[in-house]
């Protein structure tokens, strides 16, 4: 069975043309950076300003508990029966939104009171303190949302195939269609091996965007970032 | 409305929907309690274990990155079951279920004041009769809401499986979208109010399992 797995993986046809893995992961890769881009446009200014005000954070609870549960299958056929096209994509950004959210909002609340006291007490205004000291501070769990949210919508992106999106799924479907085991068991290592990349990247771009300081103090107080979660 | 009408007013529709309801139920909490057995032990280990905590750690994080489709369909080469069996589900959710609680069991664990431990031990307890009647109970509340988050990915997971053939309420979507619309929102109801029910009965669960909780409220309270 590997032999077969790896005797697909290294046929150079089944990598070039239009319904080669190349494209394929190309396109599930655009829609993944195209939802959870989405959900942080609109997630990240609602999570900070809940997590700012302190208003409205048990609507969030709620309310994010209850997309989680929404199945993403579900959604995305729906609005492909409803409105044909690549509408579906939408399903994406509704499965990404929460764990954006959640993420934004918890690393807001983390941020040590001392900190945002300091703040206050050296004048900061209510923006300054949003800006300047909040959200570095809030930055390590922001991104741990946005990286459980594109580790939901890598996986998820499947689903996109099924509705005639194409994306790394398509090849996994076509697979099961034509009883091509080979196939199917390929398409699910890209896609494994996909996410672990970009998740890697993420990793990368966290490390990047957290200042040095926020680190330093984590590492000393030992607080530790944590939160992440999966869910499709 | 018509056809919600119509699709409810057929037996063999209330039927295979009931089954369906049933095989989710299955797919998604057989795994939620497996998940939670091994975790306990797990992150038991990595509370005791020096040198475990960041093996546990780190291997749970990796494992959680696997996307619940490739391993669906990888499972059967590896374990030999059948394609469309569901044993691979239930398996690649307890996986996940585990990784995913590993680090609430051990927060848990660890929100445990010292000195209630300390108090244990001099009246007496042993490690293991401590950690059963002492440790695990107090972190209870902190391990529900680690379990809830579980339940939900499950509930949610579980109709992913579809896409590969096993059973559970994300064939709805197959049908709805291959030929009878109605089904989809019937199947996205079902799931989230299935979602809702179990997630109720969870935060009963801990109530009625920490008593103390609400005493000590009402005390501080009056």
């Amino acid at each position: 069975m590997i032999t077969d797995i790896a005797a697909w993986l290294l046929d150079p046809s089944n990598w070039t043309g239009d319904e080669g893995v190349l494209r394929q992961a190309w396109l599930h890769l655009l829609y993944c950076l195209f939802a959870v881009c989405a959900a942080a446009l609109l997630a990240v200014p609602l999570g900070l300003y809940i997590g700012h005000t302190g208003r409205g954070s048990v609507f969030l609870v709620g309310f994010s508990n209850a997309m989680r549960a929404l199945p993403t299958l579900g959604l995305v056929t729906g609005l492909a029966v409803l409105f044909r096209g690549s509408i579906a994509l939408a399903a994406l950004v509704v499965l990404a939104f929460p764990a954006v959210l959640s993420g934004t909002y918890a690393g807001v609340r983390a941020v040590p009171s001392q900190a945002v006291d300091a703040a206050k007490g050296m004048g900061m205004t209510s923006k300054q303190r949003l800006w300047q000291v909040e959200l570095p501070n809030a930055l390590t769990l922001l991104m741990g949302g946005v990286r459980n949210a594109m580790l939901q919508v890598m996986a998820t992106t499947a689903v996109a195939a099924y509705v005639g999106l194409g994306g790394l799924g398509q090849l996994l479907i076509e697979g099961q269609t034509i009883g091509r085991y080979d196939q199917m068991a390929s398409a699910a290592i890209l896609i494994a091996l996909l996410a672990v990349l970009v998740d890697l990247a993420l990793a990368g771009l966290t490390w990047l965007l957290v200042p040095r300081g926020v680190t330093l103090t984590a590492a000393n107080t030992g607080a530790r970032p944590r939160g992440r979660r999966k869910q499709r | 409305m018509d056809e919600l009408l119509r699709y409810f007013s057929s037996p063999s529709n209330r039927e295979v929907l009931l089954e369906q309801i049933g095989q989710h139920v299955y797919l998604s909490l057989v795994p939620l309690l497996a998940g939670v057995l091994l975790a306990l032990p797990l992150g038991r280990i990595a509370q005791r274990v020096g040198w475990s905590r960041a093996a546990l750690l780190g291997t749970a994080g990796i494992v959680y990155t696997i996307p619940s489709l490739a391993v669906f369909v990888l499972l059967p080469s590896l374990l030999g079951t059948d394609f469309t069996s569901s044993l691979n589900v239930v398996i690649a959710l307890t996986l996940y279920t585990t990784a995913l609680l590993v680090r609430p069991v051990l927060d848990a664990l660890e929100a445990v004041p010292t000195h209630v431990t300390i108090a244990a031990t001099a009246m007496g307890y042993r490690p293991h009769r401590r950690f059963l009647t002492v440790e695990l109970p107090l972190a209870v509340p902190a391990l529900t809401s680690g379990v809830r988050v579980a339940s939900v990915s499950n509930i949610s997971l579980v109709s992913v499986g579809a896409l590969v053939g096993t059973g559970g309420l994300g064939r709805l979507f197959m049908v709805g979208f291959e030929r009878d619309l109605v089904q989809i929102p019937v199947g996205i109801v079902l799931t989230v109010l299935l979602a809702l029910l179990v997630d109720l009965l969870l935060v009963l669960g801990c109530r009625l399992l920490t008593p103390w909780e609400r005493a000590g409220r009402a005390v501080i309270a009056s």
